[in-house]
């Protein structure tokens, strides 16, 4: 990575200090009150945070949680890992094209489609990311672009997965701990979407912690040195890049299941370009970085209704900006120098 | 699939890859000088492409022509091409240098990743597409027809018509112009030096900012051209139209050798004739998946290309 210091205020190393000097107790509690926090938005009423146009709930779904979900998974394969996938909206799309035909042409429920619509996006992982990942990052990254765009294709051309007109009534998920999932009332979705989120959040730690962790580390920052130093590359790539899809196909599938039509249109390069803006935003590596990023990103257009518009626009613009002048976005990644510097 | 229609639309659908393969050429050396100096895919020089279409069109705009004209007589008809192809070819250059000033030359001298230069120039490229869909109101924007475009000779299922002879006649002079500065002029000798060590050609001199601007220069004059051309033989432009084009250029550049000036040749007309022939066989929403295929295709068993990198030493 680059080594210049674009700013001396570093968000994420302050609230590090902090959190170190917490115990363990006030851990507990901070992170208790802060998942009640997200689980209470949608009952909050609150017109300061309210969005004009479409109502607050549904904006809670979509874009916030499910770009964060997104952009959660995107950040495995491009923060972590340091591989550009232009390509995210293909996982999705799978995801969502999964479930709509599952849920249609068999008898399986949403909940026991989610496997499958993980399983396809991951295996669909394996079909471009075993050959491509061989090649060089900017090769990578055309190819990533080029199958986003075959996936959307292939979907338009074939008559049978319902063509340029896309796959119309979808059902729902069904009931759950007594929870209904209508058309009407976005809510149910976005526990679901958090929750979910929240799993992957727990998951995505975990495995930073340990030995892929440090090998995607690794590959980032130099691949031919984590190549002498004995780590497997291509294998340590395909994971990243599977669990990538994984979440990406998990998040399609809701998404399916909640707007109940999709259509190829729903999938273009542009929200890859979103989801890669939302990671490049917030800052790449971080999981807390990217969702305020998202967050952000997503909340932004929609309370600012005149901004939402030129969205493309100010994204590509600030991705731009973001990496001439703060490369490491808003709230960067723990760098090991610093925890060095701090032991001595 | 109907194989029969290669057959009787042979020497048709060869005139008509030979033409877009010249467009393509164009663009794809756009990408591969710059690739030769900086070891970089300019993920924005599809936009540069579409500025220039953009200029074509609003410079024939100027002349009041709407929809379907009487054909031009040749000589008023080259003069106006003359007008709107130089105009391009200067908007789509400055874009270009511009373009690396802002997007590029900053992270370059900070010496960052490939992945931070890959990301500002994505966004760069957005950004483009936006604005020009904004201003374009996600319009199809079609160009009026000034010259005649019945076939003027006949040979079995040949048919040469006036905008064809005009994108490969032209195409042919820019290719030996550009042969001309690469190889006789001091800006072309700097270029090959920068492709080959750019730390030696320091020590001996050169300012490689300065061969990187002009690169980016030549490429974006080049894209203007070739955004003329495409104007002239396919009528139409649109905000993201860059996109096929750029990829298409790309897979190009990229089958003959990326950084291999002569291999982008070679590879768009190879590309531009394969595209033709597959179009005709499988239909044309399938030509754009077999270019991605043909992409991945060479990228993964012969990545240096048909031709290799010739322009400089192969490097890791």
């Amino acid at each position: 990575m680059s080594k210049v210091n674009a700013s001396t205020f570093n968000l994420r190393d302050r609230f590090g200090d902090w959190w170190d000097g917490t115990s363990k107790l006030q851990r507990s509690i901070f992170r208790v009150v802060l998942i009640g926090f997200f689980y209470a938005l949608p009952l909050l009423n609150n017109p300061i945070i309210d969005t004009p146009e479409t109502s607050f709930t549904s904006v809670l779904f979509y874009p916030l949680v499910m770009f964060s979900l997104m952009a959660v998974g995107l950040n495995v394969v491009v923060g972590k890992s340091g591989i550009l996938d232009l390509g995210y909206v293909a996982f999705f799309a799978i995801g969502a094209y999964t479930h709509a035909l599952l849920s249609l042409h068999t008898a399986l429920n949403f909940w026991e489609i989610i496997p499958f619509a993980m399983g396809f996006a991951m295996l669909a992982g394996v079909i471009l990311g075993l050959p491509a990942l061989r090649l060089r990052g900017d090769y990578l990254a055309i190819i990533t672009l080029g199958f986003g765009e075959i996936v959307r294709i292939v979907a338009i051309n074939i008559e049978a997965i319902g063509g340029a007109a896309g796959i119309t009534d979808i059902p729902g998920p069904t009931s759950v701990f007594g929870v209904e999932f209508t058309v009407m009332d976005p809510r149910p979705y976005y526990w679901l979407t958090l929750t979910l989120l929240l799993l992957v959040i727990w998951g995505v730690i975990r495995l930073s912690h340990r030995k892929p962790g440090r090998a995607w580390e690794a590959i980032r920052e130099d691949e031919d040195v984590a190549e002498f130093m004995g780590v497997a590359t291509l294998k340590y790539k395909l994971w990243a890049f599977i669990i990538g899809g994984a979440v990406g196909g998990l998040a399609g599938a809701v998404y399916a299941s909640q707007i109940r039509s999709i259509q190829p249109e729903l999938f273009t390069l542009n929200l890859s370009i979103m989801i890669l803006a939302c990671v490049v935003f917030g800052g790449m590596g971080n999981i807390w970085g990217v969702i305020l990023g998202a967050v952000m990103l997503g909340y932004i257009p929609e309370k600012l209704r005149f901004l939402s518009d030129y969205r493309i626009i100010f994204f590509g613009l600030l991705m731009v900006v973001m990496m001439n002048l703060r490369p490491n976005g808003l709230v960067p990644r723990k760098k090991r120098e610093h925890v060095r510097e701090k032991q001595q | 699939m109907d194989f029969s229609i290669i057959i009787t639309n042979f020497w048709s659908l060869a005139l008509d890859g030979v033409v877009v393969g010249a467009i393509y050429a164009l663009v794809s050396l756009g990408y591969t000088l710059v690739y030769g100096v900086l070891r970089l895919i300019n993920f924005a020089h599809s936009e540069i492409f579409m500025i220039g279409t953009m200029v074509v069109y609003f410079v024939v705009g100027l002349f009041g022509f709407t929809g379907y004209e009487d054909p031009l007589p040749l000589h008023k008809f080259i003069g106006i091409f003359l007008l709107f192809a130089v105009s391009a070819a200067l908007v789509s250059g400055l874009c270009a240098v511009i373009l690396e000033f802002v997007a590029y030359r900053r992270l370059r001298n900070m010496g960052a990743s490939r992945l931070s230069s890959l990301i500002s120039a994505i966004g760069a490229s957005f950004f483009l597409v936006e604005v020009f869909r904004k201003i374009s109101d996600s319009k199809n924007l079609d160009f009026p027809r000034l010259i005649n475009k019945d076939p003027f000779f006949t040979w079995g299922t040949l048919y040469l018509s006036a905008d064809k002879v005009l994108v490969i006649v032209g195409a042919t002079i820019i290719f030996i112009i550009l042969n001309a500065i690469i190889h006789k002029t001091k800006l072309g000798l700097g270029i090959r030096a920068v492709s080959q060590d750019e730390r030696t050609s320091i020590l001996m001199g050169v300012n490689v900012n300065r061969i990187i601007t002009y690169t980016f220069l030549l490429g974006g004059v080049l894209a203007g051209v070739g955004s003329a051309f495409y104007m002239v033989f396919y009528e139409t432009t649109k905000a993201n139209v860059g996109f096929l084009v750029g990829i298409s250029a790309f897979t190009a550049a990229v089958l003959g050798g990326i950084g291999n000036v002569k291999g982008a040749l070679y590879g768009s007309f190879a590309l531009g004739l394969i595209q033709q022939y597959t179009a005709a066989v499988l239909g044309y929403n399938w030509r754009d998946v077999v270019t991605f295929v043909i992409l991945v295709f060479v990228l993964l068993v012969k990545p240096t290309g048909l031709f290799g990198e010739a322009l400089q030493k192969a490097r890791v």
